[in-house]
């Protein structure tokens, strides 16, 4: 799909929508961001990194599950 | 004699493998019980039988009690040792134990529930005459309510979520503006993250120590000390370095705060290992009872190195029924003991380094070394960023640390980046050589030179 930007995770570990269980998602699909919006974390080790839009669209949809595994390299969500 | 004839361990990582080595030695056969991740880790097949309980994430395996106590069934376990964090604090997963006749390695629900909630734990410690930090027990309610106790206080204070713990659900405040600010977040912050949104204040020491009490008591009323560990040495507030004993006690003051640990542990029952953390000021030499942590500690293995004693074999002796048998003049400190923990971490940002280790060599002359991992064994980036613990022991301070410098000197470890070297510089340092240092050494070594991390 040419001019959708992929957002990749940095790091291993499980991915997160919200900042907890009872808050409400970062961002929803369909939902405009702007770089450096929070789209989720990812936990590491006990630690939590932030994963940020690099660039300024629409979220498209979210190709992982909160709280599912992934990968270094793997792609989180796709942004229009 | 073997207290059980089989043992789960609800657990992973090198205290698995701690506690399956006792078990060995007293011929209890072992169960464990392992995530997708873990499946060809070391702890899994040193046991005697291993149980698939879900997927990494710890919240679906080791978190998850209706799992492990699944397993618990179907190998027949008499008994579950559930090491340190996961479910080991967990007052449902006790009583999960006690609906299905398995026996829990560690003290009953309630006491465990109590100690997990700090504003209890103070009530109880007071009532049996351990001097707690200076502080407000009482409901916080509101912003305005904290502001008004603070003021009576008086600043410094420290904000705390009574059902946290470990570090966690703590912050600092120095002025009626902090405090105004912290005060809604922090409660927020412990209902989701503790399920519990109580918060209480208390005096916060600039300069401490953390000094600890390791404590056993038995069915019988019987409780005794092992003496104390110093784990001053911490990382945001998680501990890097532990000793036995500490270099800032003299023999008075050592008398006096193990004694006070042992008074709290009678007044409340308490059965099996548990450790009482201590704030000691710096300035003042005064200690306060921080919390108890209901289980068997991850720095243990210092205190077993100066007493001599299996830890893990007293715990699974109380569990079993029997009595403590040692009078507390037989418990002895002699020598020397230091731990450093080795973390699959950057030493500088703490950020976590998962990988697969391509090459770990380790002395195989002087030292203990409780591992996680072995040469060419991943690091997986879903539980705690420890890998292993090195212990070193000497007749006196000197030349613990003297042994310890050297292991540390001889250890390789490729693959992943660790906190090696910033151990090394701890130990070959003036001030900790000479046991000068406080809870905020580490930040104020590298603040005064960043080379201190690397």
């Amino acid at each position: 799909m040419a001019g959708n930007k992929q957002v990749v995770s940095p790091l291993p570990g499980v991915f997160y929508r919200k900042p907890s269980p009872e808050e409400e998602e970062f961002v929803t699909e369909g939902q405009k961001v702007k770089p450096g919006d929070v789209i989720g974390i990812v936990e590491v080790m006990k630690s939590f990194t932030e994963i940020k839009s690099e660039v300024e669209g629409i979220v498209s949809k979210f190709t992982v599950e909160s709280e599912e595994v992934i990968d270094v390299g793997q792609v989180i969500a796709e942004i229009e | 004699m073997s207290y059980f004839n089989k043992v789960l361990i609800a657990n992973r990582g090198e205290i698995a493998r701690r506690i399956i080595g006792t078990c060995r030695k007293l011929g209890i056969k072992t169960v464990a019980v392992y995530s997708d991740a873990d499946a060809n880790a070391p702890f899994v097949k040193e046991a005697d039988e291993a149980y698939f309980i879900g997927p990494a994430q710890a919240k679906k395996s080791y978190l998850d009690v209706e799992s492990v106590m699944d397993a618990a069934k179907k190998s027949k376990a008499e008994a579950i040792h559930p090491g340190y964090g996961f479910l080991s604090e967990n007052p449902d997963f006790v009583k999960a134990c006690e609906d299905n006749d398995i026996v829990f390695i560690g003290p009953d629900y309630k006491t465990i529930d109590v100690m997990g909630r700090k504003i209890e734990a103070r009530k109880y410690m007071r009532q049996a005459g351990v001097p707690i930090v200076p502080g407000w027990d009482g409901k916080l309610e509101s912003a305005d309510d904290a502001l008004s106790i603070a003021e009576d206080l008086g600043y410094p204070l420290m904000l705390k979520a009574s059902a946290g713990g470990g570090g966690i659900g703590m912050h600092v405040v120095h002025d009626e503006d902090e405090l105004k600010k912290v005060f809604s977040s922090a409660k927020q912050r412990a209902s989701s993250a503790f399920g519990d949104d109580a918060v209480f204040l208390e005096r916060y020491i600039a300069n401490a120590r953390h000094i600890e009490v390791q404590v056993f008591g038995d069915h019988s009323g019987n409780a005794i000390h092992l003496f104390e560990r110093e784990c001053t040495i911490q990382r945001r507030n998680q501990k890097v370095v532990e000793e036995s004993p500490s270099s800032f006690l003299n023999p008075e003051l050592r008398k006096e705060l193990c004694e006070k640990a042992v008074k709290g542990v009678k007044e409340i029952g308490y059965t099996n290992a548990g450790t009482m953390e201590f704030v000691v000021d710096d300035d003042t030499g005064e200690f306060y009872f921080l919390e108890m942590n209901t289980r068997l500690q991850v720095e243990h293995p210092v205190t077993e190195k100066v007493t001599g004693l299996d830890l893990v074999e007293l715990q699974l002796k109380i569990a079993a029924g029997e009595e403590l048998g040692i009078d507390q003049s037989e418990v002895r400190q002699k020598g020397y003991a230091i731990e450093t923990r080795l973390y699959a971490e950057d030493p500088k940002t703490y950020f976590p380094s998962p990988g697969t280790i391509s090459k770990l060599n380790l002395p195989k002359d002087e030292g203990r070394f409780d591992f996680a991992v072995e040469q060419g064994d991943a690091v997986t980036p879903f539980y705690d960023p420890m890998i292993g613990k090195i212990i070193a022991y000497g007749e006196d301070r000197a030349a613990g640390i003297n042994s310890m410098e050297r292991i540390l000197d001889t250890i390789e470890v490729e693959g992943i980046t660790t906190n090696l070297q910033l151990l090394k510089n701890i130990v070959k340092d003036c001030d900790f050589k000479i046991g000068k240092y406080t809870t905020s050494y580490l930040e104020e070594k590298q603040e005064a030179g960043a080379a201190f991390s690397s």
